[in-house]
């Protein structure tokens, strides 16, 4: 699966996708490659304030645990709870079901220094 | 996203630019698809695809695993008994050719510089099986309590290879070449000379099935020819068997509660604490009457007479999050420290979140709640006999 052109990439391996002042982020098919199989995911609930930097949630894998940042403030307006139930999500469909939460930011401006597709498949790979 | 330190168990040793070792596998993991990672030193794969996959494979059909980078010793001559006797913590003189052994190896201060599996192949010829991390520890150590006992020691890791091939429907497959292999009994061992290779097969193994781990000879290019045709048609075997990589070995091992090196015991971490009084012998004889001492027995003998401070705990956590190495354990209804956490996964086979960890003496009864502090929250759990899981008696 290739990466998708419509999303930016932060250098944690987060990316995001922008709808007006909606902000869908997940973690890239490198990031749950190097997870391996996610056995859990646990996300900041509906309603939280996070800002730019802060984490948003933690993802498990049979080997370790990681933390998942925000690249905005904003404030969390819905989590995947389909990925919640089944976190295999994340391995199988990175970029689509395995998406993790949705913020309402003030601001897009600072997502506009993140990497675009090429810049982030030049320094991991891409596939 | 960031990862914590045991996402990468061997960090240490990327930070340093030496080449990493490679097995005489190496080529055929890569062709596999592997995800090769540096493990101790080693470039090793850690799953071929999926380590859940992997862990399900083997306990329900089988699979194999390529530990070549397990060190692998050869001790003859004359006192090599004697001279295993002194290092290892179980009794040697006792076993017989044909027979292997789980052993530590001991500091001083009773502390666990390995543990290992030592092998007897004849009255004066033994094999012994180490972790890679420990391998030129070891050798150093060994040459240093030598005192002028008389045997040949040789590192074989090098010129052989070892494959791990484990799971429930392993002995039918073998079967089907060979009778003798499936009448070894556990910890049991053959030698078996293939195209003029003398291969080692035992029924050992480090998953909690049933299996064998097999030594091959690698010395020249005919043996590696044969070995990687092996290997290659074990691969094509379809369902019934399947490579598998460090990352299921880690999860089975921990359902199976067996210990690992830099987990449950270090060289800061005594036997006995570690729940392996079976591995410790504190009446050693050579044989002929005269008592042998260990290194380290001084130390365990005393640890003994003053009664553990605390020992290793299975522990299963409500909800399904993982502990992890270096978790604090609460004392309940407090935020005292009562223990710390050694390796926990969701475990695959059992589908629970399951951990072990070394507890104060008086909250290791089955049956303790305690919490795990999971960085942001606590998470409670309680104390559980081991194995979490036992071979025939799926939960």
């Amino acid at each position: 699966m290739s990466t998708p052109s419509d999303c930016r990439f932060t250098e944690s391996h987060e990316w995001v996708r922008t709808d007006g002042d909606i902000v869908t982020l997940g973690i890239t098919r490198f990031a749950a490659d190097e997870l391996t199989d996610v056995t859990y995911v646990e996300l900041r609930p509906a309603g939280t304030t996070v800002g730019a930097g802060d984490p948003i949630g933690e993802v498990e894998s049979v080997k370790t645990t990681s933390d998942v940042y925000a690249p905005v403030s904003g404030t969390v307006v819905e989590i995947n709870d389909a990925v919640v139930r089944d976190p295999s999500l994340v391995n199988s469909d990175p970029y689509g079901a395995g998406w993790l939460v949705r913020l309402r930011t003030g601001s897009t401006a600072p997502l506009e220094g993140l990497m675009d597709r090429s810049a982030y498949d030049a320094r991991y790979g891409g596939s | 996203m960031t990862t914590d330190a045991s996402a990468t168990p061997a960090a240490a040793a990327a930070a340093t630019s030496a080449p990493l070792l490679e097995t005489p596998l190496h080529d055929l993991h890569v062709d596999l698809g592997a995800k090769m990672v540096d493990f101790t030193g080693w470039h090793m794969p850690l799953h071929y695809g999926s380590i859940v996959d992997e862990h399900h494979q083997i306990r329900q059909r089988g699979g194999f695993f390529d530990v070549s980078h397990m060190g692998r010793f050869e001790f003859s001559g004359r006192d090599a008994a004697r001279f295993l006797e002194r290092v290892c913590t179980r009794a040697i003189h006792d076993m017989q050719p044909g027979q292997a052994r789980y052993s530590l190896v001991c500091n001083e201060q009773g502390g666990c510089r390995d543990d290992v599996l030592v092998y007897r192949i004849a009255e004066a010829e033994f094999l012994m099986v180490c972790n890679a991390a420990n391998r030129a520890k070891l050798i150093e150590h060994f040459a240093a309590v030598r005192e002028g006992m008389v045997f040949r020691f040789e590192d074989i890791t090098m010129r052989t290879a070892m494959v791990a091939v484990q799971g429930p429907q392993v002995m039918d497959l073998i079967r089907r070449h060979s009778t003798e292999i499936p009448s070894l009994k556990r910890y049991r061992f053959c030698r078996k000379n293939l195209l003029g290779l003398e291969m080692t097969i035992s029924r050992t193994g480090y998953t909690g099935e049933d299996g064998v781990e097999i030594i091959f000879p690698t010395g020249n290019a005919i043996a590696r020819t044969v070995l990687r045709r092996g290997m290659s048609e074990l691969a094509q075997l379809g369902e019934a068997m399947k490579p598998a990589g460090l990352g299921a070995r880690d999860s089975l091992r921990l359902e199976a509660s067996m210990a690992l090196y830099g987990h449950e015991i270090t060289e800061d971490i005594d036997p006995l604490s570690a729940c392996l009084d079976f591995a410790v012998t504190l009446t050693k004889g050579d044989g002929d009457g005269a008592p042998v001492r260990f290194i380290g027995q001084d130390a365990l003998e005393r640890i003994r007479r003053d009664g553990l401070r605390r020992r290793l705990v299975g522990l299963e956590l409500d909800g399904r999050r993982a502990a992890r190495q270096g978790m604090a354990i609460i004392r309940p209804g407090g935020n005292d420290h009562a223990g710390i956490i050694t390796s926990g996964c969701l475990s695959p086979t059992l589908d629970r979140s399951i951990a072990m960890g070394f507890i104060d003496v008086a909250l290791s009864e089955p049956g303790t709640p305690v919490s795990i502090d999971l960085g942001r929250r606590q998470e409670s759990a309680r104390v559980v006999t081991m194995p979490f899981y036992r071979a025939g008696a799926r939960a």
